[in-house]
């Protein structure tokens, strides 16, 4: 297994539209500091403020964890909230559940998940309608 | 060009980072949805955008965006001009609206920034 060089934990509270993107502000400065490439750090800081803004959208708050490995970055959520009923719908870009609050902000198009798929290497995502949601983006250092 | 250029043709008011005006610019993008320019956007460009929310300093952040053009003369609030101060951003607004700004832009040469889902589909159609 390989040795884990950062992990971090962010709480993520619901409807706290003030501190959210903090978390992945702050994933984007301690990947920085490691000296993780430009591309990588895009990649992991725009999957990391989707699901940021999810979980304050969506869940009733939950924990964004960050593990910085010899070969990769894994960005883990888990939260407590509604689950997702459908995740294939939600998946596809354009459906979205988000109310107006979250619409004014920029977000809730429709565009999160699918992002967040797209900008990782390995995406994964569980669901439990009434219990919560669990997403692991992984990201690949060493891709040349 | 530069961010000098595109305030000048806007005729726009410079809120933050007077004396960063003479960096390059390649591209822009106009969007008001913040998940859209997290989607598409791979390059340092200018955001063009109606929103005047902290959630558009926060994805400049995330994307290293170095300007910020808000339309129609909207001024954001103080605590997100220090913000965008701290980030080393240029933020301007313009007296047009967005599509005449835009229009206004691209009168000048300047062209979109790269959409790489779109641009597939339009390979795929």
């Amino acid at each position: 297994m390989s040795a884990t060089a950062l992990d971090k934990h962010y709480p993520i509270d619901h409807g706290d539209y003030v501190r959210a993107g903090e978390a992945s502000a702050d994933i984007k400065r301690a990947l920085r500091q490691l000296g993780v490439s430009m591309e990588i750090l895009r990649r992991v800081s725009v999957a990391a403020y989707e699901a940021e803004m999810n979980m304050v959208i969506h869940s009733l708050g939950g924990e964004m964890r960050l593990l910085v490995e010899a070969d990769r970055v894994r960005l883990v959520t888990q939260d407590v909230g509604p689950g997702i009923a459908d995740i294939a719908r939600a998946m596809s870009e354009g459906f979205s559940t988000a109310n107006e609050e979250a619409q004014s902000m920029g977000f809730g198009a429709g565009m999160g998940l699918p992002n967040i798929k797209r900008n990782s290497d390995e995406f994964d995502i569980q669901s439990q309608l009434g219990q919560g949601t669990r997403i692991e983006a992984v990201f690949h250092l060493n891709k040349s | 060009m530069t961010i000098r250029d595109l305030i000048e043709k806007l005729g726009a008011r410079v809120l933050i980072g007077e004396d960063r005006l003479d960096q390059p610019v390649y591209s822009a993008c106009c969007s008001d949805l913040m998940s859209d320019v997290l989607a598409f956007v791979t390059e340092k460009t200018v955001l063009l955008t109606g929103l005047t929310n902290l959630h558009v300093l926060r994805t400049a952040e995330i994307l290293d965006l170095k300007c910020l053009i808000f339309a129609r003369g909207k001024v954001p609030a103080r605590e997100i001009l220090d913000r965008a101060q701290e980030l080393g951003l240029v933020v301007a607004c313009s007296p047009h609206t967005m599509f005449t700004s835009a229009g206004m832009l691209y009168e000048l040469g300047l062209r979109g920034a790269t959409m790489p889902a779109a641009a597939d589909q339009q390979t795929a159609s």
